[in-house]
């Protein structure tokens, strides 16, 4: 790999819709994407509900990013780490969750976390 | 030896470092922690590079804000910083336009850019550091 | 990697969260009202004592000296912006917001 390709991982650790921070994440994610650098996303805690099924936005009046993240694989952004106890302890499964992703032990994603350039948690 | 060689030894320890600023000024200590870290950090020898304001962190770099004579002006301290300093104060245009915040009222020494540019910092720089909620 | 924790333990996951991410050896910085976490005698001082074992752990000192915390858990180190500024040259950063 090259020099000038830095590793950035984005953390997701909040719910969707009651604040701005994963939707403006997502759109950060995106822009970087278009640079060529070794993007993650990671999410832990109330992050992965972002990845919820079934998230019906129109009552609330906000455009849903559900379908965003269906997207990533795209724009190439394919490394999805969803933090296994964030899941079991909201009582959901990998089944309730939009897209593939690794679900992985604490440890391995702080593994990861620790070979980072850049870690942004939005 | 030459000095732009002793410089450069002397120089070996010294970091080079970008911020992102998620938060706006005086509802959150955010803006006033990643103020001090930069002041600290620019005392020291370290480079700011520059301050990446996104989320509601753009609207500490509005020339509108005038708090009481009495409480610390954040918008100047961040225009002094990048005139005395040389550290890029750049609003998220997506994050500004949804906020209000435009060129017009822009403080001394901020701008406003685009996503792309925080890209180039966390790639140019040895350290990308978040302050926020 | 330097982890960063700046809210209180009592209104945010965020120390439980990073504390279970933390690889040994990965220094610990309280700041803004993370600092709340090592005040001593509080129900998280054996948590702060466990983190201990593997990790240093630190404060910032003008967010203790704010909030009046004069007595912090055994061990953990009283730090300034100076401080801070060392450590972060010394590693990359992870802030837990």
């Amino acid at each position: 790999m090259e020099d000038n390709v830095k590793k950035i991982m984005h953390v997701m650790r909040r719910a969707p819709h009651g604040s701005i921070y994963t939707y403006e994440g997502l759109e950060m994610i995106l822009i970087m994407a278009a640079y060529e650098q070794d993007l993650s996303i990671a999410f832990i805690g109330d992050g992965v509900y972002a990845l919820k099924k079934n998230q019906d936005t129109e009552g609330i009046s906000m455009k849903g990013f559900a379908k965003t993240f269906m997207a990533l694989d795209g724009y190439d952004v394919e490394k999805l780490y969803v933090d296994r106890v964030s899941l079991e302890e909201r009582g959901l499964t990998e089944d309730d969750l939009l897209v593939d992703v690794e679900l992985l032990d604490s440890v391995e994603i702080g593994r990861r976390m620790t070979e980072q350039d850049v870690v942004i948690h939005h | 030896m030459s000095h732009r060689f002793l410089a450069t030894i002397l120089n070996s320890d010294k970091v080079k470092i970008g911020i992102l600023l998620k938060e706006g000024p005086y509802n959150h200590q955010a803006a006033d922690t990643a103020y001090k870290f930069a002041e600290a950090a620019i005392k020291k020898g370290h480079t700011v590079d520059a301050v990446f304001l996104y989320n509601d962190g753009v609207i500490n770099a509005t020339n509108l804000t005038d708090p009481p004579q009495d409480d610390r002006n954040i918008a100047d301290r961040w225009s002094k910083m990048a005139k005395e300093h040389g550290v890029e104060i750049l609003a998220c245009i997506a994050a500004s336009k949804r906020r209000g915040i435009t060129d017009d009222i822009m403080i001394d020494g901020g701008s406003i850019t685009g996503l792309g540019t925080l890209t180039d910092i966390a790639i140019r720089n040895d350290r990308l550091l978040t302050f926020g909620d | 990697m330097l982890h960063t924790i700046n809210t209180s333990p009592f209104e945010s996951p965020a120390m439980e969260e990073c504390i279970r991410f933390v690889q040994q050896g990965d220094p610990v910085l309280f700041i803004e009202n993370g600092v709340y976490a090592v005040q001593n005698g509080n129900r998280f001082t054996d948590a702060i004592a466990a983190l201990q074992k593997t990790s240093p752990v630190y404060a910032l000192q003008p967010d203790l000296d704010a909030r009046g915390i004069s007595i912090v858990a055994p061990g953990v180190k009283g730090i300034g912006y100076d401080g801070f500024v060392d450590l972060v040259e010394a590693h990359q950063v992870n802030s837990w917001l």
